[in-house]
């Protein structure tokens, strides 16, 4: 079933096109990756989608409704919840309570947030720190609170932007199994990400995106055999 | 955990038996003075110490508030109870102006900060220009004491009134504090970006914030107008009463529940005491808040009672996270400690 569905967009900053009429869906249930070299745009339309950009042309259907002209809380509201890739915590605020924020968008008693709140940072493994101000703990933490915090949302499609930099292989690891876990309670997911392994292990399904252009979109393996990809990754080969 | 309460408790407690004990009128008046500063304090703390809105210009309800009833009384002869509510809803809606204005156009920060001092300046120029209002004559009230108007022979009564607008305002923002609106509020000066990722409607809640605000500030200008019998647009509008208004809860703490409490006890009577003492030399309690200030600025940048909560509530997390964690108390993730 179709659950998020991207058509035809683009994003222009001044004449820099930076998303160049890309069109790409997220079923239900499925993990899509997002890759592609820095500056592809990826980000961008992540902003997109999530409110944050107003894109010039296209439109992004969730569940058969527009999302485009809403506002970044509306889309909350309608059930994408997403992390930011340069970290935005609510640094004087402890890690429950920047979870807590999450939760109060579904719930309206403050027991019931601190319970849901708790409940996701025992999920992402990170209940030790839940008395810590969010400015205290080192950036990989500060992502897995991201995480959290969108957790709490409710959310039904989760976007996640470079969530593994800086983590290392053994947590890695574990993130995966997580991110196999959050797709196996019924939430669709949608990642960008440069740790290839991490990409392969999790992808349904592989976008590529290059100069603001979708080069690429389909399994995993197939699509790291195109041509075009591994040039846009490595470069056209010598001579 | 346990303390706190108790301690609560002993200073309702003090401050309720406090008239019974200290029968110096000059003290009382200091008192009221203490009450007063944080009640309008703690209004001004909804909107600038919880959501970050720093607000310049809280003279603004401050002179409404005291205007409204006291024009209403004068001209009408409304009770100021009732003038203290319309008053209170006037400034509601001037308060929604100002946010609609500031915020659906993404003015932040510093600008709007002087968004709200321009407008405190407009009604000022606005008040000295009608006859209405008295010009700059200001509005004397007359004195007739009648508990029904607002007016009373002992200073005991205002005292105990006062004392229950505070702690009534201090109790509405404990509530708030641990309340949707007040995590959405804190979300959205902490930063405005992941707030509305996490559906926190950032617009909204900011006119919620301005508008209890406003309300609550007029309420402290009625009082001030009822208890002093003469406003003057210097005395309620000015730049000095926004500046008084902000200062308790920025020495307490801003975006603390006691922070407004904390800093008005400390500031008001050091600003009577050295007026009393050093009377010969105009401004001295003016050069004791700038030093008392740049002190907080320089030492305790998040007020008296943020830096409490910083210093104890470290180790206090520290032991929570160790009773939370099942693997007991891993430092990995954080930076300090």
């Amino acid at each position: 079933m179709e659950l998020l569905k991207i058509e035809g967009l683009t994003k222009r900053f001044a004449g820099l096109v930076a998303v160049n009429n890309v069109s790409l869906t997220l079923n239900k249930g499925e993990i899509v990756g997002l890759v592609g070299p820095n500056g592809a745009g990826k980000t961008t339309l992540f902003h997109s989608v999530c409110g944050f950009h107003k894109p010039e042309e296209g439109s992004v259907t969730y569940k058969g409704k527009e999302l485009i002209g809403n506002k970044p809380e509306h889309i909350c509201k309608e059930g994408i919840a997403r992390t930011f890739q340069i970290v935005q915590p609510f640094g004087n605020l402890t890690v429950l309570e920047n979870v807590i924020v999450g939760a109060f968008n579904r719930v309206k008693s403050y027991k019931e947030a601190e319970r849901l709140a708790l409940e996701k940072l025992d999920l992402i493994g990170i209940s030790s720190f839940a008395y810590s101000r969010m400015k205290d703990l080192t950036f990989p933490y500060q992502k897995k609170v991201e995480v959290a915090r969108a957790l709490a949302t409710s959310p039904e499609v989760l976007f996640l932007d470079e969530v593994m930099s800086g983590l290392n292989p053994s947590e890695v690891n574990e993130f995966i199994e997580l991110i196999k876990h959050i797709r196996a309670s019924g939430i669709s997911i949608f990642f960008i990400e440069h740790l290839m392994s991490a990409v392969m292990a999790l992808s349904d399904r592989l976008a590529v995106m290059h100069l603001g252009e979708k080069i690429a979109d389909g399994d995993p393996q197939e699509v790291m055999k195109i041509p075009t990809v591994i040039e846009a990754y490595l470069g056209e080969e010598v001579s | 955990m346990k303390k706190s309460p108790i301690l609560i408790t002993l200073a309702l407690v003090v401050f309720a038996i406090f008239p019974l004990v200290v029968k110096d009128q000059y003290y009382m008046h200091i008192a009221i003075l203490i009450l007063y500063y944080a009640l309008v304090s703690q209004a001004w703390n909804i909107l600038s110490g919880y959501s970050g809105q720093f607000s310049f210009g809280h003279a603004a309800f401050f002179g409404t508030g005291a205007y409204t009833s006291s024009i209403l009384f004068t001209k009408l002869g409304m009770s100021p109870w009732i003038g203290l509510i319309i008053g209170a809803v006037i400034a509601a809606v001037i308060g929604l102006f100002i946010g609609y204005l500031s915020f659906r156009f993404k003015l932040r920060g510093v600008f709007f900060s002087l968004g709200t001092l321009a407008f405190a300046e407009i009604l000022r120029i606005i008040i000295q220009n009608f006859d209405v209002f008295n010009k700059t004559l200001g509005v004397l009230i007359p004195y007739k004491p009648d508990p029904l108007m607002f007016q009373f022979s002992s200073r005991t009564t205002y005292y105990y009134i006062i004392l229950i607008f505070a702690i009534a305002v201090t109790a509405l923002v404990y509530y708030i504090s641990r309340s949707k609106l007040g995590y959405n509020l804190v979300a959205i000066r902490e930063n405005e970006d992941a707030a509305q990722s996490l559906g926190v409607n950032t617009y909204k809640n900011k006119m919620i914030a301005i508008a209890i605000s406003a309300s609550l500030t007029a309420i402290g200008g009625t009082f001030y107008a009822q208890y002093m019998l003469f406003i003057e647009p210097a005395t309620t509008f000015s730049n000095d009463v926004s500046i008084n208004i902000l200062l308790p809860a920025i020495i307490g703490g801003a975006g603390t529940v006691l922070g407004p409490i904390v800093g008005s006890l400390i500031i008001i009577p050091i600003g009577e005491l050295t007026t009393t003492w050093f009377g010969n030399f105009v401004g001295v309690n003016l050069m004791a808040y700038g030093v008392i200030l740049i002190l907080v600025m320089l030492y305790l940048p998040e007020g008296i009672v943020g830096w409490f909560q910083n210093k104890f509530g470290k180790k206090k997390s520290a032991k929570k996270n160790k009773d939370s964690s099942i693997s007991g108390g891993e430092e990995v993730g954080t930076l300090k400690n």
